[in-house]
């Protein structure tokens, strides 16, 4: 283990921004995000994650937001266990009647103010799942949704660039509920 | 002597012929089914329904023959399976919440999917009209002194998908575990009714996230056999190329999942570095990082670039080169290793009885791999191990696992090297009669069954069947006496799927 975590203090970090083009944009992206953050709610954005009803593909992608690649926590982003600890719900999937409750009862256990960012093609309408017996629809139908990130699933990439647009529009004034 | 499955198809009329025969039998012969189950002489691979019909797929044990067996219902019942082979009880629960028919004898009766929220009662069956207007659930009543509940879920802590975990412990040991499941259910085989080939494998892919390769595959699979496709050898081969990839980064993700529930972080944060390589390379190879809606019926909608081949090679390469880093540092870490080494022991005899595919079941015995056996192209082609241990616990559990990345890698490089030329599909025909297949394809987690009937070229009845149905049960089983602080890992190691199950 001492080898591996010595040599981890001599590689490059996965984290610095390669010459291509999409790195690139990682980088750009992850100082805009750290500004707007830091200006906003002082170095610390807390989300919570929910699953309304996901295939578990949008779970997958906001997993590899954590990993060093994307590094979401050098930004004062982290994912949080508790609704309580939260200032944004990160929602994803069609909502299942099944969870409809247990998405309202975390929504209302969320301290305000806070912002609620729909996640995935599921999210925006219930995608593929709309009109089943079994679905609401999308979050919107349940609460009020601030943004929201295309995508089936939508790339760690999209994530960050949605989370950018929510920052931006928190900072122009747009009130929270 | 006649096989079991011999008795069963004795003297009757074949009603499906790809790539395995179905028959409807009468009550008898049902129950005979059953009891051979219950016997462990043949194992059960599924067990669904239709308005007044259920059908049960079952495997003999030693010839590994399969059939399906079908008993009308015209009165909506019929006799448990559950009740003599408990593996069938929550099938035959989620019969009844769908569609109506009852078992008789099941033991227990309680819906499973069906939370009272759909506004609609036996959704396939008669589509009766309900109030929706939550029932508390009747968790098994609990007996004697100094025990306490914990509810968990169905929102968990970590950003995993919902499900309710009743734990009853005394001090920290776990007595007792039900699993409350359903949360997810997005009723997917209602909307697969009347769906076009095209909507349904979209819908197919989209069961369970992390297995979209594996579920389009076996959906795919299972319209070919039903419309008699032959589906040309590049497609072929590409699909186990995809399936490959798929199995690669979900153990990867999982091996360090695994051990980040025991915080040994450094692990998690190395292997998901090489899981990401993975979904990066797959991206550029095939357009999607999960490698969505690459496979349809009649083929593959994207091609191999010679571009694509050599960022596969160097995704492989790097992982050859640092994998085994990771793995001697599992091996020999000794804090790590207390927490999983007879840490949620899965009994042999339990991973027989209930079937249990994957590394679930390979870690305990269970040497069953769909790949192997019923077998299905190109892996007849292609050399590969199946591992198989033992003692059943989280390590077990994670040495699978690592086997298996290395076997992976070993069926891509010769995937890669032998990749035939030609066309990538052919056009799914028309058909008016009904036509029915059925596919198993080795998903990461085990083997995804799918049976479809189609008629008039669109989806007249599917059932998707996830690996998780004969898994969670058995986590049920191995958590007990455990501490509660093992039950993260214990459940990481399994990693049953929650929208595969509830689907």
């Amino acid at each position: 283990m001492r080898k591996l975590l010595f040599q981890s203090l001599f590689r490059r970090p996965f984290t610095e921004p390669a010459p291509s083009s999409s790195d690139a944009a990682v980088s750009e992206l992850a100082t805009a995000l750290g500004r707007a953050a830091r200006r906003r709610l002082g170095r610390s954005l807390s989300i919570r994650e929910v699953d309304a009803g996901s295939c578990n593909g949008c779970e997958l992608e906001i997993h590899a937001l954590n990993n060093a690649y994307y590094d979401v926590e050098r930004f004062g982003i982290r994912f949080v266990a508790s609704p309580r600890h939260a200032d944004v719900l990160m929602v994803t999937g069609p909502v299942t009647k099944n969870m409809r409750e247990a998405l309202e009862r975390t929504y209302h256990a969320v301290p305000g103010p806070k912002w609620v960012v729909a996640t995935g093609d599921c999210a925006r309408d219930g995608g593929c799942f709309a009109g089943s017996y079994a679905v609401v629809g999308g979050v919107a139908d349940i609460i009020p949704v601030d943004l929201h990130i295309p995508g089936c699933p939508p790339t760690p990439m999209a994530m960050l660039q949605g989370l950018l647009a929510l920052l931006e529009r928190v900072d122009t004034g747009a009130e929270a509920l | 002597m006649p096989s079991p499955i011999d008795i069963m198809l004795r003297g009757r009329e074949v009603q499906q012929l790809g790539p395995w025969p179905r028959v409807t039998v009468d009550a008898v012969t049902w129950n005979f089914a059953t009891g051979e189950l219950a016997q462990g002489r043949v194992s059960l691979l599924g067990l669904w329904g239709e308005p007044t019909t259920v059908h049960m797929a079952v495997m003999d044990q030693t010839s590994s023959e399969i059939a399906i067996i079908s008993l009308d219902c015209p009165d909506r019942s019929y006799p448990s399976v559950g009740l003599h082979h408990p593996p069938a009880l929550r099938l035959e629960r989620t019969v009844h919440d769908l569609f109506g028919l009852t078992a008789e004898g099941l033991p227990d009766t309680r819906p499973w999917l069906d939370h009272n929220n759909w506004g609609v009662r036996f959704p396939l069956g008669d589509c009766i009209d309900a109030s929706s207007q939550p029932l508390a659930y009747r968790f098994l009543p609990v007996e004697g002194d100094g025990t306490h509940q914990i509810a968990v879920g169905p929102v968990h802590a970590g950003i995993i998908e919902p499900g309710h975990f009743r734990f009853t412990a005394s001090g920290e040991t776990v007595v007792r575990l039900e699993e409350r499941l359903g949360y997810v259910h997005k009723g997917v085989e209602g909307l697969m009714r009347g769906a076009t080939l095209e909507r349904a494998v979209q819908l197919a892919g989209r069961v369970s996230g992390d297995s979209t390769v594996a579920y389009a595959f076996a959906f795919s699979r299972a319209a070919e056999a039903a419309l008699q496709l032959a589906v040309p050898a590049r497609a072929v081969w590409l699909r186990a190329l995809l399936a490959e990839l798929e199995r690669l980064a979900n153990h990867l993700g999982d091996i360090g999942a695994v051990c980040n529930d025991a915080s040994f972080a450094l692990l998690h944060a190395h292997c998901s570095v090489l899981r990401e390589g993975v979904l990066r390379a797959s991206n550029r190879a095939f357009g999607h990082r999960l490698m969505r809606d690459v496979i349809v019926p009649g083929g593959v909608t994207r091609d191999l670039s010679d571009e694509g081949r050599e960022i596969i090679h160097a995704m492989l390469d790097n992982i050859r080169l640092r994998f085994p880093v990771l793995v001697e540092l599992y091996d020999n870490t000794a804090s790590l290793q207390d927490r999983t080494v007879d840490t949620g022991v899965l009994t042999p005899a339990l991973a027989k009885q209930y079937g249990a595919g994957g590394f679930i079941g390979r870690a305990s015995g269970r040497s069953f791999d769909a790949r192997r056996t019923p077998g299905y192209p190109p892996y007849d082609s292609l050399r590969f191990e199946v591992p198989v241990l033992n003692e059943g616990d989280v390590n077990a559990r994670i040495w699978i696992r690592v086997r298996e990345v290395e076997q992976s890698l070993g069926l891509i490089d010769q995937i890669l090297d032998q990749l035939p030329a030609g066309s990538l599909g052919t056009v799914a025909g028309q058909r008016r009669e009904p036509r029915e297949g059925m596919a198993i394809v080795e998903g990461f987690r085990g083997e995804v069954l799918v049976w479809l009937r189609l008629r008039d070229g669109l989806i007249e009845r599917c059932h998707l069947r996830d690996p998780s149905w004969f898994q969670w049960p058995l986590l049920e089983a191995v958590i007990e006496n455990n501490i509660v602080a093992d039950f993260p890992l214990c459940n990481k190691s399994f990693n049953c799927s929650y929208s595969g199950h509830d689907l």
